[in-house]
């Protein structure tokens, strides 16, 4: 190029600004990424001290991938979704996150977090909503092809009339997947799920997904205060050869990818070997609780439901009204305890049959149409406890739930005072008349 | 037994409803309670509806989203009122019994007679307090409406003082502020044109409070042990 010659960008436009004169010293911007410090499981979620923020949801995932060693995320941000990935984004630019791509679609990242996980490395994405159930073809293949990766579901309306905001029906989806789920209650929990979740889908016995779900927008827009340990320590690399099941061998494929692969005709020994492999993913899913009991400290928690009339089983924002409406039974004088389920896949069966075994009234409010959690419940204390199980207050279509509902039906379900909330075909058991029991059968 | 309120406001686009929450906000956690806020508007333009949902209280605060059941209402514009320009019709729903609406008229208003039975039976108390009317009378403009309601509110809670509201004002807008969109941020320039400078602003922002704290020290309407705020000797210099 000549001197004379004017340079132009590629529009053709001339280039007058002046460039910016090298600078001295470079700064290295993955200095402070290259600095972290691995340390054990033990020590990051049971020792390491941590130190209080108020941040968001999304704030809170990102902090979480900060400090868990991820090799490779994936992100397809579309509406509604989080600014989760976005952020996850910037921590690839800080060289926290060695691979970070956008996909085309949630097919196609689902797909693309299988390939990397299959091939050894520690994955993450996220997603919400109508973006779940477009990659949930991928997401229900991970758990049978022994995929460790964690995925946060920030859950958002998905059925007609549309809406962006927050309904947890999604779950409901995912329940029957073979994956471990998680359900947060806010940005706390989106926090400490997170990060244990790595480290719980890659232990040997496990090797699965996980997801981590939380009622979108809500805890993922909102900020809470969130406990966290230093960012300068992450946990350990994934140490794929400790799976399950082998790292991708392109030219030996390990795990049976297929079942009958190329001509898919079935005979008995391929449906058996169908059902030990899926017999195999959910015994997989039992193994898990000794690792949420060590590391989460357990698959829910249980406050003051001992001698309680009556005890609220919620999850996820469900949870957090209904600490509020402990509260508020409290100042009328009623006895309510509060049970959190935070682990949906594995579900705590055992756990709530003992704490619900003198139980007379449960009360189950959810952020859905279908109460998912309330036949979850019911499902697993049948045959411990004779309690009544009032299965709402529901809301749906991003509504909040008013913490007055929950109380309504904590006052009715112990006066016999009848509900104007709650359908007769949700409540199940206790002095019930057959009829209203025969109602529920029907509509369950 | 915690104190608790739930507060509803409601008003018009550039009345300064959402950062009139977050200063009630601030100010009740700058004295040492707890506060959530919840923002919740359509597109963004002048006299369209706003709402914003702010939890005080004493205690840790779980609840989250809209508030359906609140405990007291803010009417920042009559005409919430008279042409229904709100999220929430009629404008007390879900009012609990024995709540508060505070309202911006000069005097009471004539309301339909439905509505005044309907409040009537929930025991409702109407506080109409002349917001505007005293924005103007004390900083000139009526573009602190918003902090005259805020300044009411907080002797009626109980839960802030005026050290903490001007504390708030001024995290507000020196720099550690908290700004929602970019029209908030537009309409931020054009009230700082308006004074000299950004000190004076705050300064009148904060006179307006205090006489609408007075104001319902005076009426009676305040929380028990609140006391008239008396402005700082010294502030006058300035």
């Amino acid at each position: 190029m000549s001197e004379t010659e004017v340079k132009t960008n590629p529009q053709g436009d001339p280039i007058t600004s002046v460039a910016a004169p090298p600078s001295a010293a470079k700064k290295d911007p993955h200095a402070e990424a290259k600095r972290q410090k691995v340390v054990t499981p033990e020590y990051m979620f049971l020792e390491a001290p941590r130190t209080k923020e108020f941040i968001t949801g999304s704030e809170a995932a990102k902090e979480a991938v900060r400090r868990s060693n991820v090799d490779l995320a994936i992100a397809y941000p579309i509406t509604p979704q989080s600014e989760t990935m976005q952020l996850v984004g910037v921590l690839y630019g800080e060289g926290y996150v060695k691979e970070y791509y956008r996909g085309e679609e949630e097919v196609g990242v689902m797909a693309a977090i299988a390939g990397g996980s299959r091939s050894g490395v520690r994955c993450y994405t996220a997603t919400a909503g109508p973006g779940t159930l477009r990659g949930l073809e991928g997401i229900a293949s991970w758990p049978g092809h022994r995929l460790p990766v964690v995925a946060m579901f920030t859950c958002r309306v998905v059925n007609a009339p549309l809406a962006i905001q927050p309904d947890n029906i999604e779950v409901s989806y995912l329940l029957n997947c073979g994956m471990i789920v998680f359900h947060a209650e806010n940005q706390q929990d989106m926090f400490d799920f997170t990060m244990a979740g790595f480290t719980i889908s890659e232990k040997n016995d496990v090797t699965l997904p996980v997801g981590v779900c939380c009622d979108g927008f809500f805890v993922t827009h909102a900020r809470g205060y969130v406990r966290m340990q230093d960012r300068g320590i992450k946990l350990p690399p994934r140490e794929a050869w400790r799976g399950a099941v082998p790292v991708l061998d392109a030219e030996n494929p390990p795990a049976r990818l297929s079942r009958d692969a190329p001509v898919q005709k079935s005979n008995f020994m391929a449906y058996n070997i169908h059902a030990v492999w899926q017999q195999e993913v959910w015994a997989a899913v039992e193994r898990s609780r000794k690792y949420i009991n060590k590391y989460m400290g357990g698959l829910l928690t249980a406050e003051n439901v001992e001698g309680a009339e009556a005890i609220i089983i919620a999850s996820g924002s469900a949870a957090a009204q209904s600490r509020e409406a402990v509260r508020l039974c409290k100042e009328k004088g009623l006895n309510v305890g509060l049970i959190k389920v935070r682990s949906l896949r594995p579900f705590p069966t055992q756990e709530l049959r003992q704490l619900c075994g003198k139980a007379k009234l449960i009360v189950v409010p959810e952020f859905n149409y279908v109460g998912w959690l309330a036949k979850e419940v019911a499902t697993a204390i049948y045959g411990f406890s004779k309690a009544k199980i009032i299965g709402g207050p529901r809301v749906y279509g991003g509504q909040s739930m008013p913490v007055e509902l929950i109380v309504d039906e904590v006052e009715s379900g112990l006066t016999g005072k009848k509900s104007t909330n709650v359908a007769m075909s949700q409540i199940m058991g206790g002095a019930v008349n057959p009829d209203d029991v025969a109602h529920f059968m029907r509509s369950i | 037994m915690a104190k608790r309120f739930n507060i509803r406001m409601a008003g018009v686009g550039g009345q300064g409803v959402v950062t009139g929450s977050h200063i009630l906000s601030t100010a009740v956690i700058n004295a040492g309670g707890e506060s959530t806020i919840v923002p919740f508007y359509g597109s963004e333009k002048r006299m369209a509806p706003v709402e914003s949902y702010v939890r005080v209280s004493d205690e840790p605060i779980y609840e989250i989203g809209e508030i359906t059941f609140p405990h007291i209402i803010i009417i920042f514009h009559p005409q919430v009122i008279t042409h229904g320009k709100s999220y929430t019709m009629p404008f007390y729903f879900g009012l609990k019994e024995d709540g508060i609406a505070l309202i911006n008229n000069d005097g009471p208003m004539k309301l339909h007679k439905d509505q005044a039975r309907e409040l009537e039976e929930r025991r409702a108390k109407l506080y109409y307090i002349p917001a505007t009317k005293i924005s103007l009378e004390v900083s000139g403009m009526d573009l602190a409406t918003n902090m005259a309601l805020m300044g009411c509110i907080g002797a009626i809670t109980g839960l802030t003082n005026m050290e903490a509201l001007e504390q708030a004002v001024k995290d507000r807008f020196l720099g550690k502020g908290f700004v929602v969109s970019g029209g908030t941020a537009a309409l931020d320039s054009v009230v700082e044109r308006k004074f000299k400078k950004k000190q004076e602003l705050i300064e009148k922002n904060v006179a307006v409070m205090r006489a609408a704290w007075n104001y319902a020290v005076d009426k009676g309407w305040a929380a028990k042990d609140v006391q008239r705020a008396e402005a700082p000797a010294a502030a006058a210099a300035v």
